[in-house]
This record gives C-alpha cells, sequence and structure tokens, in this order.
C-alpha cells in the first residue's frame, strides 16, 4: 500500500510540494541540490521515473531551469527547486521563460541571506527578488504558502496558472513550511482540478506562434508536433521573428504584462482573518502568517479588535484586496522575516493617511506570536 | 534535388551576418548534411545561444530555439529527455560554448545525451565588436588584447573527447563537403557529438589582425590544419602548431536516455 492511497498523510512541505507537482502532470524535473530544497529534488528523482517523467541532476541551477524551459517547449510539463543563490542563478531563465512564453514552475525555499547567509533557516528575503529578480519589464506570478497542505494546492494551482497564461510561476516557501510536517487530508487535494495549455487546432502552417487570444495568450504548439517556428529571448514579433519595431515591441511587453492583471479569476488568493471591524490588520504571509493569526486571536481575547490579511499571491499583489480589507482600520502592521521588503508595497497601497508599523525580522528566527501581539499592542513597534 | 530554399525560412532575409564571414558556409554544409539524411523537418530542433553562429538558427525551416548565452546545451538537454525522438542540433560559438557555457559543454559531453554541438570557432567575439574567446591563438589582435592575445586558448576538441563525448571531430569552412560529411556522421552517432568547426570572421578578426580577404582567411585555414588520417603517417615536425581535422575520435556508448531509462527501471 502506497502513502499515496492513504486518505490523511503525514507531509513535508517539500514532499507536499513533490507530490503536487506530479499530480498536476509535472513529468520533467532538473534541478541542482541546495539546501533547505533538496528533499524536493530527492522525491521527484523517485517518483518521476514510475511515472513515466525525467529526473535529471543538472550541473548547476542555470542549467536547470534552461533544461526545464527545453522540456515544457517540447510539450512536457517541468519544474524546479532552489534556494536563495540558486534562484538569483536562475534569474535570467525566469526572464526567458518569461518572454518566450513558456510555462514552468520554480519552486525557492527561502533561506537567510544575502548571498550564502544562513543555509538552513528560515527567511522571506526572497519576495522582492520574486518580483524583479530578472531584468527588464516582465510579469510575475508568486505564490506563498503557509502550510503543507497548502504547498500541496498552491503547487497544483502554480503548474494551472502557469499552463493557463504560459508564463513562469514560482511557489516562495519559507524555510519552516518547507520542512514542516502536518497530518492532510489528502480527499480534497487528490481532486484538485488539473489545467493543460491550449494546443493549436489549426493546420500547421496556419499557426501564428506568438498571436494572442482573447485573454491575451497565444496558443502553444510543442516542438515536434508539426508547427514549426522559432523561439527566442530576443523582442520578436507575432512569427517569433526578431524584431525592433517599437510599436511591436511596446506591444508585446504591454501584454505580458497585462496576461496576469486581465486573467485575475483564480490568480488573487488572500485570505482574511477578522477583518470586518478590525482597528489593526495585521499583514502577513509564510510561516509568520501562522504566528500572526494566534497574536491576532489572544489580541481579540484582550479586546483589541484586530484581524489579518494574508496574501496568498504575492505577485501580482492583491492591491484592491489589500486596500478594500484596510479601510476601516486605523492601524497596519506588517510582519515579515525580511527587513521590511513589502512593507513598502502595503503602504503605496494603503495610502499616505497612515504610516505602516512593521514587525521585522531577518536573523535566521521566526517571528513568534508573541512579538506580534506586541506590534498589535503598540508595545514594539518598529516604522519602516 | 538539394534546394536550399526549401530548408530556410525566406522571410527572414536578408540576414545580418556580415559580407564574408564563414558562418553561412557552415551552414549550407549543416542544410545539405539534414538533406542527405532524409529527415524531416519537424523532426529536427535546432537550439542555440547567443553570438553571430547563434543567430543561424533563426533562418532555418525547422523548430528552433534561440536561448540564453551559454546555456544552449541545457536547454537541448530537456528537449532530448522530453522528446527523445527528435533530432536536436545544438549551433554554438567559442564564446557562448567555451566560455560562458563551458560548464554545460563538459557535463553533456559526460553524460552523453544525444545531441549534435556544432560549435563554430571564429576565435573572436564578432557579436559585441571584436573582443578575445577562449579559442583566440595566443598573439592574435582584439579590442580586449590589443598588443595580442596572451591568454592559453583551448582545444575544445581535446575537451569535449576528454569529457566523454562519444563522437568528437574538427573541420574547416574551406572544406565545406568533407564538412558536411562529418556532420552526417555526428548525427548518426547516437550519444554526444561534439564538432568544432573553424569559420572566420572578417569584420573583427580578419580586419584587426591583417590576414586579407575573407578568401583569403579561409584559404589560411587550410594551411594551418592536417587531416587526423594524414597526420599519422607524418613527421612530428611537420604538425607543429597544426590542428587535427576530421573524426579525431570516436567511441559509441549508450545514450543518455537509454542509460536513464535502464538505471531507473
Ligand atoms: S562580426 Fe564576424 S562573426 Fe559576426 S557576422 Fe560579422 S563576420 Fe561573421
Amino acid at each position: 500500500m502506497g502513502a499515496a492511497t492513504k486518505t490523511v498523510q503525514l507531509l513535508q512541505g517539500n514532499a507536499a510540494c513533490a507530490r503536487a507537482a506530479l499530480a498536476a502532470g509535472c513529468r520533467f524535473y532538473a534541478g541542482y541540490p541546495i539546501s533547505p530544497s533538496s528533499e524536493i529534488a530527492e522525491v521527484m528523482a523517485r517518483l518521476l521515473p514510475p511515472a513515466g517523467g525525467k529526473f535529471i541532476q543538472m550541473e548547476d541551477e542555470i542549467a536547470s531551469l534552461g533544461a526545464v524551459i527545453g522540456a515544457s517547449l517540447a510539450g512536457v510539463k517541468g519544474m524546479t527547486a532552489t534556494s536563495g543563490p540558486g534562484f538569483s542563478l536562475m534569474q535570467e531563465h525566469i526572464g526567458y521563460a518569461c518572454y518566450a512564453e513558456v510555462p514552468c514552475v520554480i519552486v525557492n525555499v527561502m533561506r537567510g541571506g544575502p548571498s550564502t547567509g544562513l543555509p538552513t533557516l528560515p527567511a522571506q528575503g526572497d519576495v522582492m527578488q520574486a518580483r524583479w529578480g530578472t531584468h527588464g519589464d516582465h510579469p510575475a506570478i508568486a505564490l506563498c504558502p503557509s502550510t503543507p497542505a497548502e504547498v500541496y494546492e498552491l503547487t497544483v494551482l502554480a503548474f494551472n496558472l502557469s499552463e493557463r497564461l504560459r508564463t513562469p510561476v514560482i511557489l516562495l516557501m519559507d524555510e519552516v513550511v518547507a520542512h514542516m510536517y502536518e497530518k492532510v487530508d489528502m480527499r480534497r487535494l487528490a481532486n484538485l482540478p488539473v489545467e493543460n495549455r491550449a494546443r493549436p487546432t489549426c493546420e500547421p502552417g496556419k499557426h501564428a506562434a506568438f498571436t494572442p487570444g482573447a485573454d491575451g495568450v497565444p496558443v502553444m504548439a510543442p516542438f515536434g508536433d508539426g508547427y514549426r517556428y522559432h523561439v527566442t529571448g530576443l523582442a520578436h514579433d507575432d512569427r517569433g521573428y526578431p524584431t525592433q519595431d517599437p510599436k511591436l515591441v511596446a506591444a508585446t511587453n504591454r501584454r505580458l504584462q497585462e496576461k496576469t492583471v486581465r486573467n485575475r479569476e483564480g490568480l488573487m488568493r488572500y485570505e482574511l482573518l477578522d477583518t470586518e471591524d478590525a482597528e489593526v490588520i495585521v499583514f502577513a504571509y509564510g510561516i509568520v502568517a501562522a504566528a500572526a493569526r494566534r497574536a491576532v486571536r489572544e489580541a481579540r481575547k484582550q479586546g483589541i479588535r484586530a484581524g489579518l490579511f494574508r496574501p496568498i499571491t504575492l505577485w501580482p499583489f492583491p492591491g484592491e484586496e489589500l486596500a478594500a480589507a484596510c479601510a476601516g482600520a486605523s492601524r497596519v502592521i506588517v510582519a515579515e522575516m525580511n527587513l521590511g521588503q513589502m512593507s513598502g508595497e502595503v503602504q503605496r497601497v494603503i495610502g499616505r493617511s497612515k504610516d505602516v508599523e512593521s514587525c521585522l525580522k531577518a536573523d535566521g528566527e521566526a517571528i513568534s506570536p508573541e512579538e506580534i501581539l506586541l506590534a498589535i499592542e503598540g508595545k514594539e513597534v518598529r516604522h519602516v | 534535388m538539394f534546394d536550399f530554399r526549401e530548408y530556410l525560412r525566406m522571410e527572414m532575409f536578408p540576414h545580418m551576418l556580415c559580407p564574408g564571414c564563414g558562418h553561412g558556409i557552415v551552414l549550407g554544409a549543416l542544410l545539405r548534411a539534414i538533406h542527405s539524411l532524409k529527415l524531416t523537418k519537424d523532426e529536427i530542433v535546432v537550439v542555440s545561444g547567443i553570438g553571430c553562429s547563434s543567430r543561424l538558427a533563426g533562418y532555418v525551416d525547422f523548430n528552433t530555439l534561440h536561448t540564453t548565452h551559454g546555456r544552449p546545451l541545457a536547454f537541448a538537454t530537456g528537449i532530448k529527455l522530453a522528446r527523445p525522438e527528435l533530432t536536436v542540433i545544438v549551433i554554438t560559438g567559442d564564446g557562448d560554448g567555451l566560455s560562458i557555457g563551458g560548464n554545460h559543454l563538459i557535463h553533456a559531453a559526460r553524460r552523453n545525451v544525444g545531441l549534435t554541438c556544432l560549435l563554430l570557432n571564429n576565435q573572436i567575439y564578432g557579436m559585441t565588436g571584436g573582443q578575445f574567446a577562449p579559442t583566440t591563438q595566443i598573439g592574435r589582435v582584439s579590442t580586449t588584447s590589443p598588443k595580442g592575445q596572451y591568454e592559453t586558448p583551448f582545444d575544445s576538441c581535446k575537451l569535449a573527447e576528454a569529457a566523454g563525448a562519444s563522437f568528437v571531430a574538427r573541420g574547416i569552412t574551406y572544406e565545406p563537403s568533407a564538412l558536411e560529411k562529418l556532420i552526417v556522421a555526428a548525427i548518426e552517432n547516437k550519444g554526444f557529438s561534439f564538432l568544432e568547426v573553424a569559420s572566420d570572421c572578417p569584420e573583427f578578426f580578419g580586419r584587426f589582425n591583417k590576414l586579407g580577404n575573407p578568401a583569403d582567411q579561409i584559404l589560411m585555414q587550410k594551411q594551418n590544419v592536417v587531416d587526423v588520417e594524414a597526420a599519422a603517417a607524418l613527421p612530428a615536425e611537420r604538425l607543429r602548431g597544426k590542428m587535427l581535422t576530421g573524426i579525431l575520435h570516436h567511441e559509441p556508448r549508450p545514450e543518455y536516455g537509454a542509460v536513464y531509462a535502464e538505471s531507473v527501471a
């Protein structure tokens, strides 16, 4: 009896990610060992071959994402997983996948940085890199789970969004979530819908490789199926041929940015806890949101009307949703394991009428519920 | 009958190569080799990196992928694993394949992935204006070695062989029909095939080093090489400073995909 058949399973975050990838149809994994993401590669190395998939340990992270993009162009869903330093190395290929519109999933288990930093300790210091790590204007989708069950769910969603929108999707985990074990009820998770990229139905020769459909997404033909076309990281026209025509370049760059904004349905995920009447709203994501949840409950017990806004989709930033949730609040606290990367974004959204308060930590330790509670009580507040 | 127009995207012309550039000769030999192997256009994938030689991918009517600088072998590895039935040909240059992409070259060779890698060696970075490359011979002038190159160049064929490539060859644009035959043999080898082709860059390398017109530069290639079979009968002093051409190494061994399938079964 394999573990896959049990309804309730003890799942680690990283293992949940690998299993969900398989369930989402991933049949290609290329990666390079790095803590704290290595279990994902290890599980994929075991599970992919019996499923008819391919696993390859590449020579570095740059090659890993290159191989994933190649496999995806050949029609096979692919994924890679890494951590901070490897994520930095992958940035050029993330931009390539954005521009050439190649679906793929990149998992980044965040560890303490910068540089080699704290290889086995948690952080949330890569949230801005997930948005702006690659050069040039480009779309970005990043999802951030806060439990192993959610890792599973969001990994499937990452593949679905990537297939639907023909763009790389980043799953941002912090080390705590990646290594956390949780009892997970598989009944709902096992039946999550799986989406596959649209394929051309017209005759080869009639297919315009990069002409967008009504949703702004071109239909993708896999290499080898008779639809011969060109793919490049250069600015290109609808046939995929290089161009420097300002009109064409502008149209494509805009279309790519808008692809994510125009298709918000199912993309903008967030969770609200007690925000309706809240005077203090805590903004927290990943493992910090778990601490924030406890702090908010504790504050309520003390009679403080606190609430939690937990973005699940970090990029595109759920600005409208956050602004609506914070409209009635007098205070907004951002709790995150970095020196305020999302605080600026939150401030931009809620406007200058109130100052964002911060509860920040970038020392390799997770933020505790007590620390967030102190911030809610106004006892220990660091402004951005 | 071979008609090159059948294999080219004529709507992409005029092309961007300089007059006299050797890369077009390599492309002609590649298309003739593909024609003689009777491969269909649908089953061929051409993957390239960044540089003048890598722009060739855009002109051919196959599945074509113009990737990032130095990384075409990584993308090609993913394609080959995903669709093993496809014939995957990588076009790279000396800078692309040996400098920024050197790590991928040795690992693709080590794994013996079923790819054919054509490395067009003109000893210079043409696209960026004529800087020295990892194959630039000692003394050659470039914009970044204005008094002559002082770093020792790679012998890419020896490198590929040592790394594990099951087929290694060298050709020159002076001999396009011999080159065509080498490409055929390279594609026919089931594992990783590495083929270095001496090409010329009259725009920078030729001009900076006062090597005459493009025809002179192609002729010079001939003077700098000895065929590997002829070399066996020649005394050592006749081989000094010469590069060997022809099939330098061919030791078939199971291709990566086959090894993988067996080992994970
Ligand atoms: S710069 Fe040199 S290599 Fe590039 S196209 Fe011109 S002649 Fe050829």
